[in-house]
């Protein structure tokens, strides 16, 4: 995997663990009002940079985003299994 | 990385309760040809296959059975919610309510715990797909079993939904299997190397 791709997914796993830390903390505080403006905002960034993955790298999801190219882009490698 | 979407694939809401239809139709959630074993048996085996078409297929068919395994769980819960627990001794379900109560635990029609040697990971692509075969057509045989025995189309929509999908699965798997074996007649490439084990 060339490095800039590394880099946007790295950007994307940041962002979307962050979204994670704080839905969990939500679940059991669904009243913090600090808490869901911090999740509202790193919703809006986990976004940004999912778009900017998927518009150079292919889908992160199998049917959340359009095909792009004659070809089904979802099954190409790597695969998260796969050696970066 | 899994994302959870909060709805069921298909709808499921059955209005009255019936703790011997749930008896029988819980093997699909723990038994050994339910969606708890498809799942980790397809899950699992796609970290070695060989082509990106058999990594997709088995990827997309696991996360898919993870659905059925809620939908399964959704049947049962809703046909033992609210039954007094006499209805569940009369249906054989006393040991059951005795260790769970109205909970849901992954076991089969006669209560024995899901257990992995259910399915097989051989690490071989031809002999994991050949698996996959036998296990859709294990798995709709079942759900047809569960129809005959089940009188409340509430509970036969959602079964008859469940075994369509079994015959798609199948389709599935003998087209990836047909790939697979057309890499494989390749030239070199009648032994196929694990992939990491080409890079040292």
């Amino acid at each position: 995997m060339d490095s800039e791709r590394y880099n946007l997914l790295r950007q994307v796993m940041a962002l979307d663990f962050y979204l994670v830390e704080l839905n969990l903390y939500l679940d059991t505080h669904p009243a913090d009002q600090r808490a869901i403006q911090l999740f509202n905002t790193a919703m809006a960034n986990a976004r940004i940079a999912r778009e900017a993955y998927e518009r150079q790298c292919g889908p992160l999801t199998t049917y959340n985003s359009m095909n792009n190219g004659s070809s089904w882009q979802w099954i190409n490698s790597p695969w998260p299994w796969e050696n970066m | 990385m899994f994302l959870y979407e909060k709805k069921l694939q298909y709808p499921v809401n059955i209005k009255n309760c019936n703790p011997k239809l749930a008896k029988y139709i819980i093997t699909q959630y723990g038994g050994p040809d339910g969606e708890l074993g498809a799942s980790l048996r397809y899950l699992s085996q796609r970290f070695h296959m060989p082509i990106n078409e058999a990594k997709g297929i088995l990827n997309d068919i696991g996360v898919e059975e993870l659905g059925h395994l809620e939908m399964i769980g959704t049947i049962v819960h809703q046909l033992t919610q609210g039954a007094p627990v006499e209805a569940l001794e009369e249906a054989g379900m006393g040991g059951y309510y005795a260790e769970h109560g109205y909970g849901i635990y992954p076991v089969n029609a006669s209560g024995v715990p899901y257990d992995a040697n259910s399915f097989a990971v051989k690490g071989d692509p031809v002999a994991d797909l050949v698996e996959d075969l036998a296990a859709e057509q294990k798995a709709r045989a079942t759900y047809e079993h569960l129809i005959h025995l089940s009188d409340d189309p509430d509970v036969i929509d959602p079964l008859r939904f469940l075994r369509a999908r079994e015959i798609i699965h199948f389709q599935r798997f003998g087209e990836a299997l047909g790939l697979v074996q057309d890499k494989m007649m390749q030239k070199n490439s009648y032994v196929i190397k694990p992939e990491g084990m080409c890079k040292r």
